[in-house]
């Protein structure tokens, strides 16, 4: 069969030389991500996790545009010196709502998924306005100027119906409460019912300091306290988990 | 010259059907994005449609000046019937300043990393911003540009044909040129997608897929004209190059936009299937637009600059068809112990360890190309470079694998070992192969003798060599000392170190990594140097010309 064989067709026609190319770089991707769709114990089942309030969402979105992602990863592997350091390994559940996902790669500074409640809101003021002025060892550049900036959420709305449409479940009562939902999470004393009714666990106060303007440095905080919060791990065992 | 695709076509410049379209539909964008622009929703998005607007108008009075210049004819230097070399001139040209700028870059931010006072509180210039701004420049402006390049003078002098398309690959050469200008002026504003090495938002996407189907269409069009029977290899290396990019591009970058004219979007995919098409993207970015493409480069100019055959041509089929077969399946070595299931790790793991060999079939054809010509790696330092470059491949793609294997894995993932990892292959291969094919083709386009100066290539080698030696040493100290901090339990079976007294421990070996960076940076100011005054048509003095004795002037006795 081989003898009969020629690479010769191949190299003589560019087109079936393109097409077999095609096919042979497909194949290894479509195992590995195609099953990862079907496979239904790929996102444990596990109570808690929900779509991001819109404070938290604009926090994200200011996460990702400085690119905290390049040093900080949000994944705790399963390793026990990990899970010691910062907390139960991150499940695929917790981040199933998260268009783009924040993993991470690098761990120039620490790992953030279990971040919330570790430290003040005051400890974050301080730390994004200078970072050296609370850990003397780091390298992260400072953020002074979140806590000047207004955040802007004037696109809150189509923020969330992009994401409903990618899959995550914000119905129209969430879309349409959006703009007041962002508001009354970073305002004292405001009215919080809706909010915590279709945000369980959301922490609503003033979390910069400031409680005149909501600025991105309220987002930013509002997001990093509510990382890894979401699944209370003491109503399961390891084996829940297995997959 | 006997090539194909000339006789009869239309000079070079001259307004045909086609480039009526073009113009059209440049001034068509045009409207479009001034639409854009007087309704964006985000200050970026507004900068980024004005510069296409104004992209796209220069685009359409340039072709009006080539047309203009063709009519008064005559004089010019592309007759239409010889190789279109002028925009393989334009990608040299781009490669060694988006080389340079890319390189700059890198210390910066390494500098930044080691004193972190120079980050200087911005948005704009913090190391957040401008870490993509570096990875961006030094892969696809620095690599894509070289590729490009060498890719249209390679296809062109292996299949005997000239370049297909007048104004195409022109387009090609610009659009490209503009995607990356949408992308790192975006990075500075802080528009990102946040995934590694596909952080330009979703329009930039889009005009990149524009303009690689045009350059994939180019490259097969004049493949099509060929008169070689036979497509040779570097072709093969090149079009997998070209149709995997474009297949992990558009895969990857499936985006939801806030709205049409905002310049935020949301992922189509969430968290684990999100990572895992991420990482299929970003190691195969590695495999096909760092690794097949540059294949392409060292089967032409390999064995060009050596004058010898390539030394297997049945290891370069099975390497080929193996390499960009096993690629694909190791991007879930990116992801051991996350959350993504075992069995895409464990498949991911096996399939790294596996593309070993391929690699090295690809190191050992490019190695052993030089059997009888080892002297010149004395005689001549553009060699050297090209050998040097395919040895740090092969020592790259070893590393690569064993770090792929989970138990090693556990300790180098998250650390600057995997930097260093990169940059080995990065500066060794990829800038390396880079700055020897560009070596031999400055001279070769612009109709040179030869350099201006070997003396200075070598410089540039050696200097280079020393920074890439003093760069990868330091983050292996650094990566494999945090690694082994990160897990170190002391007597009590607490854990030793804060995380803070890792990254203390990390300063001397940033402080050297900036140092190797910055005789990097040297060693490719040297090559610009040299190169422009190679242009010029100078010739360092000192040092004879490299051609055999008979060929230029010699003294006569008297008679």
């Amino acid at each position: 069969m081989f003898k009969k064989f020629s690479h010769e067709k191949i190299e003589k026609n560019s087109i079936l030389l393109l097409i077999l190319t095609l096919i042979t770089v497909a194949i290894g991707g479509l195992v590995e991500i195609v099953p990862t769709f079907l496979i239904k114990s790929t996102i444990e089942d596990v109570k808690g996790v929900r779509p991001y309030s819109p404070l938290e969402l604009a926090g994200r979105n200011i996460y990702i545009r400085e690119g905290c992602y390049n040093c900080h990863s949000q994944m705790i592997r399963s390793l026990r010196s990990e899970v010691e350091r910062y907390g139960h390994y991150s499940l695929a559940a917790e981040s199933k709502y998260d268009h783009p996902f924040q993993w991470g790669s690098k761990r120039t500074g620490p790992d953030l998924a279990r971040v919330g409640g570790k430290y003040s809101d005051e400890w974050h003021r301080l730390h994004m306005a200078d970072p050296r002025a609370v850990v003397p060892e780091s390298v992260m550049p400072g953020y002074p100027f979140l806590e000047r900036r207004p955040l802007d959420y004037r696109n809150i709305e189509s923020g969330l119906r992009a994401l409903a449409r990618a899959g995550v479940p914000y119905d129209d009562e969430h879309i349409a409460n959006a703009r007041a939902d962002l508001e009354a999470q970073a305002t004292p004393d405001a009215d919080i019912d809706g909010l915590m009714q279709r945000y369980p666990k959301a922490q609503a106060r003033d979390f910069d300091g400031n409680p005149k303007m909501i600025s991105e440095l309220d987002a930013l905080i509002a997001y990093l306290q509510m990382l890894g919060t979401l699944v209370d791990f003491s109503a399961y065992e390891n084996a829940d988990f297995r997959q | 010259m006997a090539i194909s695709g000339a006789p009869g076509t239309t000079p070079p410049g001259i307004m045909t059907s086609s480039a009526w379209a073009v113009v059209v539909a440049l001034i068509a964008g045009a409207f479009l994005f001034i639409a854009i622009a007087a309704n964006a929703q985000d200050a970026p998005m507004a900068v980024h449609a004005w510069i296409f607007v104004a992209a796209f108008l220069a685009g359409v009075m340039a072709i009006g000046n080539r047309h203009m210049n063709a009519m008064q004819g005559g004089a010019l230097a592309d007759d239409g019937t010889g190789y279109a070399d002028g925009v393989v001139k334009a990608g040299a040209i781009a490669t060694l300043f988006w080389g340079v700028t890319g390189f700059l870059v890198g210390v910066v931010i390494a500098l930044q990393l080691a004193f972190p006072v120079l980050n200087f509180d911005t948005d704009f210039l913090n190391f957040g911003r401008l870490r993509p701004l570096h990875t961006s420049a030094v892969i696809f402006a620095f690599g894509g540009n070289a590729l490009i390049a060498t890719s249209f003078y390679v296809v062109q002098r292996t299949s005997r044909a000239r370049l297909a398309g007048d104004i195409a690959p022109w387009f090609v050469f610009w659009g490209y040129q503009l995607f990356i200008v949408i992308a790192a002026t975006g990075y500075l504003m802080g528009v990102t997608q946040s995934k590694e090495y596909a952080e330009p938002e979703w329009y930039a996407d889009i005009w990149l897929t524009i303009v690689w189907v045009v350059y994939l269409l180019v490259f097969l069009a004049t493949l099509a004209r060929r008169k070689e029977p036979h497509i040779y290899v570097a072709n093969w290396f090149y079009l997998a190059f070209i149709v995997t990019i474009a297949m992990l591009h558009i895969g990857n970058n499936l985006a939801i936009p806030e709205t049409l004219t905002s310049s935020k979007s949301y992922a189509l995919f969430p968290g684990v299937q999100d990572a895992l098409i991420q990482w299929w993207y970003g190691h195969n970015a590695v495999g096909f637009f760092l690794t097949a493409g540059f294949l392409g480069m060292m089967y032409y100019f390999v064995p060009k600059r050596a004058e010898r055959p390539v030394y297997s041509y049945r290891l370069s089929i099975v390497h080929f068809w193996s390499l960009i077969f096993i690629y694909i399946w190791a991007g879930p070595h990116h992801l051991h112990f996350t959350a993504l299931p075992d069995w895409a790790q464990t498949l991911g793991m096996t399939f790294s360890i596996m593309l070993w060999m391929p690699s090295w079939g690809g190191m050992i054809n490019g190695l052993m190309t030089l059997s009888g010509a080892w002297d010149k790696l004395r005689t001549d330092p553009v060699i050297r470079m090209l050998v040097v470059s395919v040895a740090f491949y092969g020592m790259s793609t070893f590393e690569g694998p064993v770090m792929s294997i989970k138990a090693v894995n556990s300790l180098s993932h998250y650390t600057d070992w995997t930097v260093g990892h990169v940059h080995s292959g990065a500066l060794g291969w990829v800038g390396f192969i880079s700055f020897g094919a560009i070596y031999c083709l400055i001279p070769w386009l612009w109709k040179r003798e030869r350099l201006y100066s070997l003396a200075l290539v070598s410089w540039h080698f050696w200097i280079a060599t020393l920074g890439i030696v003093l760069y990868i040493t330091a983050m292996w100290v650094s990566g494999i000392l945090q690694g082994l901090m990160w897990r170190a339990y002391d007597a009590q079976g607490f854990l030793e170190y804060s995380f803070a007294e890792t990254v203390a421990a990390m300063h001397p070996f940033y402080v050297i990594r900036a140092l190797g960076g910055l005789l990097f940076l040297a060693g490719a100011l040297i090559m610009v140097y040299n190169c422009w005054m190679t242009i010029k048509g100078r010739y360092r003095e000192s040092e004879p010309l490299s051609v055999p004795a008979p060929a230029r002037a010699m003294p006569q006795p008297a008679e």
